[in-house]
């Protein structure tokens, strides 16, 4: 009985470390201490942060990313919201240095047609597809019936069996 | 009518192969630089081997320019260097610097250890310039015409292949549209 108690008592004791390790957030995101007037800039600078990429790790916000690259555009951020730059001003600013591609969400322009209207057309299509499927007549009952020719070919092949 | 319908998916699975191996292909790190067209951001700061000496956009406007963005802790661009000594030295182009966030020291050490190819290097320790040129790295080099308008933006090492194919064309259209008195 004992020795059961200890290897309960084991078991719960290396699940529970498991269980702990495992809710560890293993993703390190970049810490930086800025210090804003209001709330309102803080969370505008964490908005802009999420929404403008990274220019040289092509998959990461400026929020995510570490390379010294992010971290100066998050710095010139901060900087652009202290003076009380609108968040479109921010935005051109950050287009006009690195391009369209700095935006998550690029603005619809002639280049971007296709991603902006890409999917909606895809949808359309299969629409139209599905309707067109569906709306076929199914064949009468009378054209799918053998003909008496074929009823006296078939149990002539039934016999020979 | 009804036959050729049957193809279809396979057609469109095979366009759509096309489509995804040509992407393959494709460099993502190849951006279209914002800054194409547009004349040089002003800027004033000092040079590199002279923190008095203050230099802004005027000096570098008037010949053809190639500006190249390069750093001691770049790796790119010791691999790159003896390249930009060669280009320095056929003189057919201003060759100037831009020290993107580097140590002072350690720069001035570089260019003595392995030849200085510059007319002058600006020194950008916090990356001021840099930023305003939508610099990312280094290496990265612009080629700037005579009216100091930026031409070109490319990012990476230049060696022979790459000033053979993606300069010399450019820089060629350049000094003939100069001759003309463009």
């Amino acid at each position: 009985m004992d020795k059961l108690i200890f290897l309960v008592s084991k078991f719960v004791l290396i699940l529970t470390i498991v269980l702990a390790t495992s809710f560890v957030d293993v993703h390190a995101s970049p810490v930086d201490t800025y210090e804003f007037k209001d709330e309102v800039t803080k969370i505008r600078f964490q908005a802009l942060s999420k929404e403008l990429r990274c220019p040289k790790c092509q998959n990461q916000n400026l929020a995510d990313s570490n390379s010294p690259i992010a971290a100066d555009l998050r710095r010139e951020l901060y900087e652009l919201l202290q003076q009380g730059k609108a968040d479109i001003e921010i935005v051109d600013f950050m287009v006009n240095r690195y391009g369209e591609f700095v935006l998550y969400r690029p603005k619809v322009s002639e280049l971007t047609y296709v991603l902006w209207f890409g999917p909606a057309v895809l949808v359309l299509l299969g629409i139209v597809v599905v309707i067109l499927i569906v709306r076929r007549k199914p064949a009468k009952k009378e054209e799918l019936a053998l003909t008496s020719e074929q009823q006296d070919k078939l149990k002539q092949l039934l016999k020979d069996k | 009518m009804n036959k050729l319908i049957r193809f279809i998916p396979l057609i469109l699975v095979l366009a759509l192969g096309v489509v995804l191996y040509r992407g393959l292909s494709l460099n993502p790190q190849e951006m279209p630089s914002a800054l194409v067209g547009k004349p040089i951001p002003s800027f004033s700061l000092p040079t590199l081997n002279n923190a008095e000496r203050i230099v802004s956009t005027d000096d570098l406007i008037g010949d053809v320019v190639l500006l190249n963005v390069w750093a001691t802790w770049c790796p790119t661009c010791k691999y790159e260097h003896p390249y930009l000594v060669d280009i320095a030295k056929k003189q057919e182009l201003k060759l100037y610097g831009l020290n993107y966030k580097d140590e002072r020291n350690a720069a001035q050490e570089w260019l003595t250890h392995y030849e200085d190819p510059y007319e002058f290097s600006i020194f950008d320790e916090v990356g001021t310039l840099g930023l305003d040129l939508g610099v990312y790295g280094a290496p990265e080099t612009f080629v700037i015409d005579h009216h100091g308008i930026i031409r070109k933006r490319f990012a990476g090492a230049i060696d022979t292949r790459v000033w053979r194919t993606e300069f010399e064309p450019l820089i060629a259209q350049i000094m003939t549209e100069r001759k003309q008195g463009k």
